[in-house]
């Protein structure tokens, strides 16, 4: 479960000080699917570096499973994203020259699993989000960017996190493409229980998921359930 | 982080650009092997010298002639030049001075030789009986010069195996009993002595030894000596006969002042520990020369280095977004430096290991590569993966991970 209570991020001292967030909170229940949408400026990336531990707030309190994360150091930082955030970016997603195979198990390796165990839960974890067997062995620089974001999902499930965050996932893929990961996302999130905030401009991507908050100049303007507008049918 | 995820990682990080991992191996390779091999050269020099000079004999101290100086403001003569030592002195010191093992009077010179029609020019030495136990030399056919000899100034002659080669011809047997002249005198020839081989600046087998009172009756038509040469019983006693040789002869020359000596007492440890403290100079000075290419090689290390961090300052931003911590960042750079390093360590010291063998193939000097050259130099190359790693790899560790991810 993710809680935040009245966040606010600000950048710089004295009159050059920019508030890229004003107050912002709200909570995320597990299993959730929400998109966060606003234009550019209104502090989604702020916000999205936040929830995903990248960086704490100027003040406000951020609990994640009940944990106080908005005072930890780097170091407490970077465990805290190892064992509960999974990241899907935009773009240079996987390690260049290096197998499919390989770049899920990057965050195990750093959690220090090894052997069977770890070939076998970055297996899994690719088979979730559909990608064939056969393209387990290949290098990432012979993927399609549709094949690049799966096994990017993949990397992010390999650990288990508590959420999974994507941040502009198909802006660097055509519609159909993108409608196939969306579809992953949907999938994950129904069948196999996952909360995933996705972070958008575009409305089309955000119908996909259940909830979405709506961000402008730092704030929250609307925070609406829904039943999912879109559902990519036969996804995967 | 896990080492064979480490070494993993290291590999791939480095053979996704062999070209530019090659030329940074290449220049740690230079470095180490110009260590080496230098190391080796000079090592090899200066045992060469030692060895050399240790052929000359064991706990030899010599006496030389000083300047000759004359009353007032006169000239003063060259040193060595002098004509100060007399065979009194000699026998003085072989009968007055505890501790010595024997005592040589040498009168040398150069004069011209013939033998049948051939001739040369070479160093003819007076020598009395004690010269082949001071001076190492044995005698490979007939026999060397007897005390009778020398006393009674018999005209008979010992001849090194040069000599023997320029004077009969290489390798000509059958010659002891055959006649030899020097300086238009006739002496017999009574032995061949066994090569020593050369010391690079004079052939010690060039020489042809004669008895010392011939020499002087003969050839220089004087009574005095050119060297007195005196054998210590233990290494230990050399300096307290150096010095009771010295004290005797100031005596018996009625000098008071050391400094105004007219001979100069050599103790063969001073020549060695002098020309070790010159090869040991000249090592370090090579070892400089092959440290400065290594710190060059270092360089070029921490160059690719840092051009390695900025170009994936992205990849290091997802690693730390997927959970890396700076320590696993930093170890993971860190490798890599430190792998280059090494691998070019190991090519160098096999490459210095080849040079040093080519230079032993040319005959010049005995070279000699030595655990200890090896030990260091590797370890040097591991300090140097870790001293110019490190600072690269704490620039990566130390990337905020947003901004890094926002690199372009």
């Amino acid at each position: 479960m993710i809680e935040i209570k009245d966040i606010t991020k600000t950048y710089g001292e004295g009159e050059a000080a920019f508030q890229a967030l004003k107050g912002v909170s709200f909570t995320i229940e597990d299993g959730e699917f929400v998109a966060i949408m606003g234009p550019s400026g209104s502090g989604k990336s702020t916000l999205m570096h936040i929830l995903g531990c990248l960086d704490t707030p100027t003040t406000g309190k951020y609990f994640l499973d009940g944990k106080d994360i908005s005072t930890l150091s780097d170091e407490e930082l970077a465990d805290i994203r190892r064992l509960h955030v999974g990241f899907v970016f935009q773009a240079f997603n996987l390690l260049p020259r290096t197998s499919v195979l390989r770049n899920v198990m990057l965050p195990l390796i750093y959690a220090g699993v090894d052997g069977e165990e770890r070939v076998a839960r970055s297996e899994k974890a690719l088979v979730a989000t559909g990608m064939p067997e056969s393209h387990f062995t290949h290098m990432s620089n012979q993927l399609s960017g549709g094949q690049i974001q799966r096994v990017a999902i993949a990397r992010a499930l390999v650990n288990d996190p508590s959420l999974i965050l994507a941040d502009e996932p198909t802006g660097n893929l055509d519609t159909k493409t993108g409608e196939v990961v969306l579809g992953t996302f949907q999938k994950l999130n129904r069948e196999h229980g996952r909360t995933i905030i996705l972070i958008t401009h575009e409305h089309d991507v955000a119908e996909h998921a259940e909830r979405i908050i709506q961000l402008r100049d730092g704030l929250v303007v609307s925070d609406s359930k829904q039943h999912a507008r879109r559902h990519v049918k036969h996804a995967v | 982080m896990k080492l064979n995820d480490i070494a993993h990682e290291t590999y791939a990080a480095l053979s996704a650009n062999k070209v530019r991992s090659g030329l940074t191996i290449l220049g740690i390779v230079i470095g180490i092997s110009s260590v080496i091999a230098m190391v080796s050269i000079g090592t090899g020099a200066s045992n060469t010298i030692s060895s050399s000079i240790e052929s000359l004999g064991s706990n030899l101290i010599q006496v030389t002639p000083g300047a000759q100086r004359t009353q007032g403001f006169g000239a003063s003569g060259g040193r060595g030049g002098a004509k100060t030592l007399t065979n009194e002195d000699a026998d003085a010191i072989a009968t007055q001075i505890a501790d010595i093992e024997a005592v040589d009077a040498q009168v040398s010179g150069r004069y011209q030789v013939t033998a049948k029609g051939t001739n040369t020019n070479t160093s003819v030495t007076g020598v009395t009986s004690s010269y082949p136990q001071i001076r190492n030399v044995e005698v490979e056919e007939g026999s060397f010069i007897s005390d009778t000899q020398n006393s009674s100034a018999s005209k008979v002659a010992v001849l090194g195996p040069t000599t023997r080669d320029d004077l009969f011809g290489e390798g000509a047997t059958g010659i002891v009993g055959q006649a030899v002249r020097i300086n238009g005198m006739e002496f017999k020839v009574i032995g061949i002595t066994v090569g020593k081989g050369g010391t690079g600046f004079q052939n010690q087998d060039d020489i042809i030894f004669i008895p010392a009172r011939s020499a002087q009756r003969y050839l220089s038509g004087d009574q005095y000596l050119t060297t007195i040469a005196v054998q210590a019983s233990t290494p230990e006693a050399m300096t307290q006969v150096q010095a009771d040789v010295t004290a005797l002869l100031l005596d018996r020359h009625h000098i008071s002042d050391v400094a105004l000596a007219d001979f100069s007492v050599l103790n063969q440890n001073d020549i060695l520990s002098t020309a070790s403290s010159i090869t040991s100079t000249l090592t370090y000075l090579l070892a400089a020369i092959g440290g400065i290419s290594l710190l060059v090689g270092g360089i070029g290390i921490m160059n690719m280095m840092l051009t390695t961090v900025t170009e994936r300052t992205r990849e290091i931003g997802l690693r730390k977004a997927i959970g890396a911590k700076k320590s696993d960042i930093r170890a993971q750079f860190l490798a890599e430096a430190i792998a280059l390093t090494v691998i070019g360590g190991i090519i160098g010291i096999a490459l210095g290991w080849l040079i040093s063998f080519a230079v032993n193939l040319t005959g010049l000097v005995t070279t000699s590569v030595s655990l200890s050259s090896v030990l260091l130099a590797f370890g040097v190359s591991a300090i140097t993966g870790i001293v110019f790693g490190y600072y690269p790899a704490r620039r990566a560790a130390e990337l905020n991970p947003i901004e890094a991810l926002r690199y372009e």
